[in-house]
């Protein structure tokens, strides 16, 4: 597990960027917290970090479900379950068969789907209790494709350690 | 190999006043189908609204994908058909929703009218849904002249476009990241409001005080964007340190800094494009406070407001038939190979409907 810890949005989004240098074809990435914790700020940063556009906005994709991203070289799917209540809706968006595809998928709300995902990263937001911006960015893995980028990954984030 | 190619009817078609198109929705929520004569009357308009499953799950879309538009398709497009009370053969063009929307969903809708096009051998017409939103308030009052605003506000969307004419646009504006109508959706949730949210907050807001609390109006001078995520995080904010403030009061409140901005940046959009009129279109054009506050500040200002139904507002397959009828005028058939386009974005010019 890392621990880490942002006091800005901004900075919310330059981690989410570092993280993604070390994301690779068939990633898929979880985001819990609650509502206005930063969860699609995260992916802001993130498609920044993974080369999409600055010209493409990202943003929510809470009633439109899937919004897909095209690097070039890399094809991100960022999904939204917030409105999803069943395990069979998120089997029928087909999102790990996208990441199977060789695509990178992050979705929003996602740890009501865990257990359908299969190997995958963990990126929880919380918000501090005092401190309305800052934010508790935990980072843990389910299953083993993160193993060799792990000490990569931890001192990618070293710079918000807690 | 045979060259067999599977083609619609191609032969010119005269798209003309009693032309009869059957189009067919099924890009989100919605299934839904609509026969529409002349490119604005609509003989029947059907939508297969899932609300009341909705309210039982608690704002949950049960089944948001493929395998429900496939059960409510059929008969989605029979009672449209039958409402109307001509015969199928009666159909000139067959259309639907190509992008922008999930892909298992899209496809449902258009393979359905791709084969009825086949079957019938009329043409078939791919149409982007957002281009059909422009043209449901044309549909609800045909007198309105170009060039026209169009404020598309709904919970998926949240965008300004100068409609020049038909098939030119130009997209001036659009949310950087939630829509308006999902800000109105999760602040309802997190107040405990009901669902849906902007329903339940226009109520709340009707007994509080929409001056209780200073909300910010993000980027309220700046440029013709929205943004409504640090809003919605300004509301949570607010009850957490406040814990026994009046929900009725932060509604209202909320509602008020949201319609304040959509105001606002539709009249100046409106002036800077010396646009006639204002047309509202997306489900949050069903909000009372933002038809209030648009009807008298474009008046202010010598505009034409237009204000449709919710019925014409929210999704819908006439808008899809009479976007689909001026498509088959000015571009004629959509070939059969064309596929579905989740990421489809708005045309800016006539030639743009089927392209990505």
């Amino acid at each position: 597990m890392i621990d880490a810890r942002t006091t800005h949005v901004e900075q919310t989004e330059e981690l989410a960027a570092a993280l993604a240098a070390l994301v690779r074809p068939r990633d898929i990435i979880v985001l819990s917290g609650e509502m206005g914790a930063g969860k699609t700020a995260f992916v802001r940063g993130f498609a920044t970090g993974m080369g999409v556009s600055s010209d493409e906005t990202v943003s929510s994709p809470t009633f439109t479900l899937v919004h897909t991203y095209d690097t070039g070289k890399l094809v991100i799917h960022h999904a939204d379950l917030y409105r999803l209540g069943r395990l069979s809706d998120v089997e029928d968006l087909g999102l790990r068969e996208l990441a199977d595809l060789g695509d990178v998928v992050v979705i929003e709300w996602g740890n009501v789907a865990e257990e359908v995902l299969g190997d995958h990263l963990v990126v929880s937001l919380e918000v501090d209790d005092d401190e309305e911006d800052t934010r508790h960015v935990v980072v843990s893995v389910v299953g083993h494709t993160w193993d060799s980028r792990w000490e990569q990954l931890k001192r990618a984030l070293a710079k918000w350690g807690n | 190999m045979s060259t067999t190619s599977f083609t619609s009817a191609t032969s010119a078609l005269n798209v003309d006043e009693s032309t009869v198109v059957l189009a067919i929705e099924t890009s989100c929520d919605e299934t839904a189908a609509a026969v529409v004569m002349g490119g604005n009357d609509v003989l029947s308009s059907v939508v297969s609204s899932q609300i009341d499953i909705h309210a039982k799950f608690g704002g949950v879309v049960p089944e948001v994908a493929s395998r429900a538009h496939l059960q409510n398709l059929l008969p989605v497009v029979s009672s449209a058909i039958e409402e109307t009370g001509i015969q199928p053969e009666r159909v000139d063009a067959v259309a639907a929703t190509v992008g922008p929307g999930l892909i298992g969903a899209l496809l449902v809708g258009v393979s359905a009218a791709k084969s009825l096009a086949l079957a019938w051998q009329k043409p078939f017409i791919g149409v982007n849904h957002m281009e059909a939103h422009l043209y449901a308030g044309l549909l609800d009052d045909p007198t309105l002249e170009f060039p026209l605003i169009v404020l598309l506000v709904s919970g998926g969307h949240t965008m300004l476009v100068d409609m020049q004419d038909h098939g030119r646009y130009r997209v001036l504006g659009h949310t950087i990241d939630d829509a308006a109508g999902e800000a109105f959706d999760k602040v309802a949730r997190y107040l405990d409001l009901g669902y849906p949210g902007g329903p339940a907050i226009d109520k709340a807001s009707a007994r509080g005080d929409a001056e209780a609390v200073d909300f910010p109006r993000a980027m309220l001078h700046d440029g013709l964007n929205f943004s409504f995520s640090g809003l919605k995080t300004a509301v949570i904010n607010h009850v957490k340190k406040n814990p026994d403030v009046s929900n009725d009061d932060v509604a209202a409140s909320f509602q008020a800094a949201v319609v304040d901005v959509l105001v606002a940046k539709t009249v100046r959009a409106a002036q800077q494009t010396n646009a006639k009129g204002i047309v509202l279109g997306g489900g949050v054009a069903a909000n009372s406070r933002l038809r209030e506050h648009m009807s008298t500040f474009g008046a202010e200002q010598g505009l034409r407001v237009a204000l449709p139904s919710r019925a014409m507002c929210t999704d819908n397959a006439a808008m899809i038939a009479a976007a689909g009828w001026h498509r088959l005028r000015s571009d004629g058939p959509t070939s059969l190979a064309a596929g579905a386009y989740p990421n489809l974005r708005l045309p800016i010019d006539s030639s743009g409907a089927s392209s990505k």
